[in-house]
């Protein structure tokens, strides 16, 4: 009896001394009647990760894990299992405002097989059903050969891979950036960045395939709905970011980024979903060119 | 103890008492006998004909295709790598994929190099991935169970090809699609056998995936692959 209540006090006096060694430290109040604590808890969060960002870096679970020119500093960007990889696709098509996909879903693990192998995906998805579309609206003409046009994987490839990688390298490194004059505004790490980015196009894969369907309306149509639904996802993950800046930066950037992604899209149906200027117009056009030709020939030799 | 001394007495009794007079003298010679060089040219593969060498290199591989064509768990895949039959298979299928489509040099089909980079950076990019995600195999086991498992795409290839040369109808076209598909779920299926057990279990369609798609990819160029008429 008397060993049970020396452990209950040792375990208050622990509690007491980290307490005060740490004052700054996040509590979690007991009582959920009075919305108050909870306003405190999100203040508390904030200043530490402005103030104190070694610890926070610690708490988000990021540890940096050998150099660059290590492996293991590599295999941390690819510590997913396949359930997690599967939420994230799952939370990519369909946000909701009040979920931020960073905190989340990714929840200081972000990775890099994600991104790298939904771009990959959409790469050859777009090749291939761009050069299916085309065969499917050649099918009528007579002189239809199947052409390959393998040369389009090459340009879908450089295409996706520059958007994925480059835009979110200018998106970091513009909110790094008003970090540095603001410094009430946080940022994300590079690496959560390229991963919303990522995870943003992964429903440009379905839509790619649906764009075999030759309705124009239709492939219009899906462009403004994955559109949407990525555009939105990026805007839920960034709003509360640039929300702190001025209005007039807050709305430029969330705007531009809805912007280039819209122009990924628009650009890619354009591009690889072209309806082919079918030449059959061409040989009508040209004997009565020809024969307009032969005409004016003949008349002016006769003339002269 | 004095038991012990008694039984060995009458075995080592005059021990030591044997000491060695310095008349006796102690010479010899200590060579290697010449019996022993024969065991050498067991290893030493220097001295024999071309033909052997070349050989027992193609029975490796020929083993190895065998191996592919016939998955079971054996591991003589993995065990004994070597990267002659990727490259074999490789450069065989670059070649069969040229020709195609020549009119127009922007709509043609894949360039040699274009195959030549696929398989092969393709393939270093799989393997980077299964051991970033923590797989166990090595480098080259990996390169070298991705490349031997493109022999029934190859097999694919070749029957196509024919296909194609009786006759480029519709007919010709679905038996294409089902050798293709049949060819393509089968080197998916013989590298997973192989590859998958390397894997941590909650990670395994992490892994496979990226095969399905390299070898999709690979299996779209051949059914895609049309003669210049």
């Amino acid at each position: 009896m008397a060993s049970f209540d020396d452990l209950k006090f040792q375990e208050f006096e622990v509690a007491a001394d980290l307490l005060s060694a740490n004052p700054n430290a996040s509590t979690v109040s007991a009582s959920s009647n009075n919305p108050a604590p909870v306003q405190d808890f999100k203040l508390d969060l904030s200043e530490e990760e402005t103030g104190q960002e070694e610890n926070s870096e610690l708490l988000k679970g990021e540890k940096q894990v050998g150099g660059f020119w290590t492996f293991e500093y590599y295999q941390s960007f690819f510590n997913v299992d396949t359930m997690q990889v599967l939420d994230r696709i799952r939370g990519s098509v369909m946000p909701l405002p009040g979920r931020n996909f960073i905190k989340h879903h990714i929840r200081g693990n972000p990775d890099l097989y994600g991104p790298f192998w939904i771009c990959a995906t959409l790469v050859f998805s777009m090749a291939i059903s761009g050069n299916l579309s085309t065969f499917l609206s050649n099918l009528g003409q007579s002189q239809n050969q199947y052409r390959p046009q393998f040369h389009r994987v090459t340009i879908a490839a450089v295409a996706v891979f520059v958007y994925a990688w480059l835009v979110p390298l200018c998106v970091w490194g513009f909110l790094t950036w008003r970090k540095g004059t603001e410094p009430q505004i946080s940022s994300y790490s590079f690496l959560e960045t390229v991963c919303v980015y990522g995870y943003s196009l992964f429903i440009y894969v379905p839509t790619s395939v649906l764009w075999m369907i030759p309705l124009n309306w239709l492939q219009w149509l899906l462009i403004v709905v994955a559109t949407a639904i990525s555009g939105s996802l990026l805007v839920v993950t960034f709003w509360p970011i640039v929300r702190d800046d001025t209005k007039l930066t807050a709305f430029a950037t969330v705007i531009a980024i809805v912007l280039l992604h819209g122009l990924l899209a628009v650009g890619c149906k354009i591009y690889f979903f072209q309806t082919v200027v079918t030449p059959a117009p061409s040989p009508s056009t040209a004997p009565p060119l020809t024969q307009n030709h032969m005409t004016l020939l003949t008349s002016l030799t006769k003339g002269h | 103890m004095a038991e012990v001394d008694d039984s060995n007495k009458p075995l080592f009794a005059g021990l030591s008492d044997v000491s060695i007079s310095e008349d006796i003298p102690v010479e010899g010679e200590i060579t290697v006998p010449v019996g022993s060089s024969s065991q050498d040219d067991v290893y030493s593969t220097l001295d024999e004909p071309v033909k052997e060498t070349i050989l027992r290199d193609l029975k490796a591989v020929g083993k190895k295709f065998v191996h592919v064509m016939y998955p079971r768990k054996s591991s003589a895949l993995l065990r004994d790598w070597d990267l002659w039959g990727p490259l074999l298979l490789c450069v065989t299928l670059a070649l069969m994929l040229q020709g195609g489509s020549a009119d127009s040099k922007d709509d043609g089909g894949p360039q040699f190099a274009e195959v030549f980079v696929i398989i092969w950076f393709g393939s270093v990019v799989i393997t980077l991935n299964s051991k970033l995600l923590g797989g166990t195999i090595s480098f080259f086991q990996s390169l070298c169970v991705l490349g031997y498992c493109i022999l029934p795409l190859t097999v694919a290839m070749i029957v196509c090809r024919l296909v194609l040369l009786v006759g480029s109808g519709t007919v010709g076209f679905i038996v294409r699609l089902i050798m293709v598909v049949a060819s393509f779920s089968w080197s998916t299926f013989a590298s997973t056998a192989f590859l998958a057990d390397s894997q941590p279990p909650n990670r395994k369609a992490l892994v496979v995936y990226p095969i399905f798609l390299f070898y999709f990819v690979i299996g779209w160029m051949i059914l895609t692959f049309s003669p210049s008429s």
